[in-house]
């Protein structure tokens, strides 16, 4: 693989992404739609941290679901496909556009925790080196599985109500981990308590790179 | 899977099949529930189930078909993609189609049971969730399917998909116990004991899961068959 | 350059059990020319994504032999070129960073100083920084022949090679392929009789099918 490729193909979508804008304001309108709606249906109620542990999770789970598809959507849409193929080899725009992920899902991340953590007075973190090595796993697993599924559904009919469909099943391990270690992060546990927790993450995320790596050439070549 | 052939053995084998689960499907019923078992068809007396402790046989041999049934859909899938053999396709799909009605049974006899056990139809205990994750996974199997019209990528991309949810669906296994270790201490979870087997409990449970996992590959072949034949009475159209 | 040979042995492609085309071989050597003709939808795209190697036949092969020895199947994407009305570029950048954008990718021994070269060959100098959705369809069907050439790939792959071009685009585009004949291989899938003028081998679609193809 020529990893100058991967990287350009990487730059290239931030860099399109950059002039048109498309996909960021959108997403950082769901995000602040989603927050504001979560908001006011908890009004003044007192709800449990191990509640918005789980919530927290769901503003991301859908955003991810909003923004990620769209780096491979986005070629399919505009007929460029043919052109990346002629150029590039299956590995490289998979690793290019994994990397896309990686950055654009950390951004909004970060953006949707700060506000979290700003708006949801109910919702304070005790074991901030829990909270943050749980982000950073929980991001890259989320990354790396909604990536080849994005690439899945980028070749079907009805794309936008697929991915989710697609997704859930594939994330639910990630997902119930890092809910349930930011219910500890949230109660103050020490780090190694969540030593198990970070384990599966680990692992999750080596297992679904190594397959979707394996798989994307099925995926993306006829 | 070209086992059964001519009409001689396809009769026997559907017949063996349908009284054999005939036998285990009277014997779980049939059996009394006694204090003390002495017989040789007595059952045990399950404290807290008594009667609706049956369901054991028929709840379990259900679940482990359709974990079966994923297995090969997802090997027939590996297939596919290393020699894309349309029949490859057709077997995956064909299985997947008889784990997601095994799926539904599993799904529905387990709520049951909770039922029978603790008062409510759905907990999101570790079993109940570990199956609908499969449902839910079997669900999202056929909507990729059906949204894709051009044969070879709809073979290509299920198989893929079904190796995907192979790999990460076990992962289950290892992150539902830390969920339940760090629950509020539940006595409906450490309540849920084992059914204690005796000897003939234990036989006519084999029993059923050995008629099930014959009943499953007996609709596997015949679902093949019936693909096939489909399939050329297309191109015969064409 | 290398001795080079292109190679397709039996190529057959099904769709979804409707069979397209079965039993094309051919072997091309430098300065051959290959039309291939067919009314639409004969398949005349789908064999020239094939020997393109974006498509995989049903049955068959197709190999590019570089001295002798086979080129891999991964790495034949550096010996060929592609042109078709099916390409697209990114439109929200310029000329110029479309073709830099595929130089880094697909090979980046290949210098800056080419595009330049290129663009001047297609005659798109002059609006080499405007964004290629203000584009004409002529001078994208140009710029898309710059795309092809950034690493000077041994064989051209042509579909439809005059569309939407203007009379000087046509000749541009045929003074291109009369160069590529002389150090290449160029396979044109075309309509236009013209077009056959330029070949000395032509596979007709049409006439397989109806000869009852192998």
């Amino acid at each position: 693989m020529n990893v100058r490729a991967a990287i350009t193909i990487f730059s290239k979508d931030i860099r399109s992404e950059l002039r048109t804008r498309y996909a960021l304001n959108a997403l950082i309108m769901f995000v602040i739609t989603t927050l504001s709606v979560i908001l006011f249906a908890i009004g003044n109620e007192s709800v449990s941290p191990e509640v918005l542990s789980g919530v927290l999770w769901i503003i991301i789970f859908f955003s991810t679901m909003s923004g990620l598809s769209r780096t491979f959507v986005s070629e399919e849409e505009r007929g460029t496909v043919l052109t990346l193929q002629l150029v590039a080899r299956p590995v490289e725009v998979y690793c290019g556009k994994l990397l896309f992920n990686l950055v654009l899902l950390f951004a909004l991340n970060t953006f949707t925790v700060a506000l979290y953590l700003i708006f949801v007075t109910s919702f304070s973190v005790s074991s901030y080196s829990i909270f943050i090595t749980t982000l950073v796993l929980g991001t890259l697993g989320l990354a790396s599985a909604s990536t080849i599924i994005a690439a899945i559904i980028s070749k079907a009919n009805t794309k936008g109500t697929l991915y989710p469909v697609l997704s859930f099943p594939i994330l639910l391990p990630l997902l119930l981990t890092v809910i349930n270690a930011t219910k500890m992060a949230a109660d103050g546990a020490a780090l190694s308590e969540a030593a198990g927790e970070f384990q599966v993450l680990a692992s999750y995320l080596v297992v679904i790179t190594a397959v979707s790596y394996l798989l994307f050439e099925h995926v993306w070549k006829d | 899977m070209d086992l059964f052939v001519s009409f001689e053995r396809k009769m026997a084998t559907k017949s063996i099949i349908g009284l054999w689960l005939t036998a285990v499907i009277v014997a779980a019923f049939a059996f009394p529930t006694v204090p003390n078992p002495a017989s040789w068809h007595e059952f045990p007396i399950v404290p807290g189930l008594e009667e609706k402790a049956r369901i054991i046989f028929f709840h379990v041999p259900m679940a482990w078909t359709t974990v079966l049934a994923f297995i090969v859909s997802m090997i027939y899938g590996i297939r596919y993609l290393a020699k894309k053999n349309m029949d490859d396709d057709l077997k995956s799909a064909s299985s997947a189609g008889l784990g997601l009605i095994f799926c539904i049974l599993a799904t529905v006899t387990g709520s049951l049971w909770a039922k029978f056990s603790w008062g409510s139809f759905w907990n999101w205990d570790p079993r109940e969730t570990s199956i609908f994750v499969l449902l839910l996974v079997y669900g999202a199997y056929f909507a990729l399917r059906s949204a894709l019209e051009v044969e070879e990528k709809r073979a290509s991309l299920s198989a893929v998909y079904a190796i995907i949810a192979g790999a990460t669906v076990p992962f289950f296994i290892f992150v539902i116990p830390r969920i339940i270790s760090s629950l509020h201490p539940d006595p409906i979870v450490n309540s849920r004991g084992k059914i204690e087997m005796n000897g003939s409990m234990l036989t006519v449970f084999l029993c059923s899961l050995a008629g099930f996992t014959a009943l499953y590959f007996w609709m596997f072949n015949l679902r093949i068959r019936a693909g096939r034949l489909e399939n050329k009475q297309h191109s015969i159209g064409e | 350059m290398p001795e080079l040979i292109f190679q397709a042995k039996d190529l057959t492609k099904t769709f979804s059990r409707r069979r397209i085309f079965s039993g094309i071989s051919f072997v091309l050597g430098k300065s051959d020319s290959l039309a291939i003709t067919g009314k639409n939808g004969s398949g005349k795209t789908t064999l020239l994504k094939i020997l393109a190697g974006v498509l995989s036949p049903s049955r068959g092969s197709t190999e590019i032999l570089s001295d002798g020895s086979r080129i891999k199947d991964a790495d034949r994407f550096l010996y060929l070129g592609l042109v078709s009305p099916y390409l697209q570029l990114y439109d929200e950048f310029t000329a110029w960073e479309n073709l830099d954008i595929f130089r880094k990718v697909r090979d980046s021994r290949v210098p800056e100083s080419r595009l330049d070269a290129l663009l001047e060959r297609v005659r798109l100098s002059d609006r080499k920084g405007d964004p290629v959705r203000t584009y004409s369809s002529g001078m994208k069907q140009r710029l898309k022949y710059a795309f092809a050439l950034i690493h000077d790939p041994p064989v051209l792959l042509l579909d439809e090679p005059a569309s939407n071009l203007d009379r000087e685009g046509i000749s541009t585009v045929y003074g291109i392929i009369e160069e590529q004949k002389k150090k290449g291989i160029v396979i044109i899938a075309t309509n236009d009789a013209e077009d056959l003028k330029y070949s000395n081998r032509i596979i007709d679609l049409d006439l397989l099918k109806a000869g009852g193809a192998s």
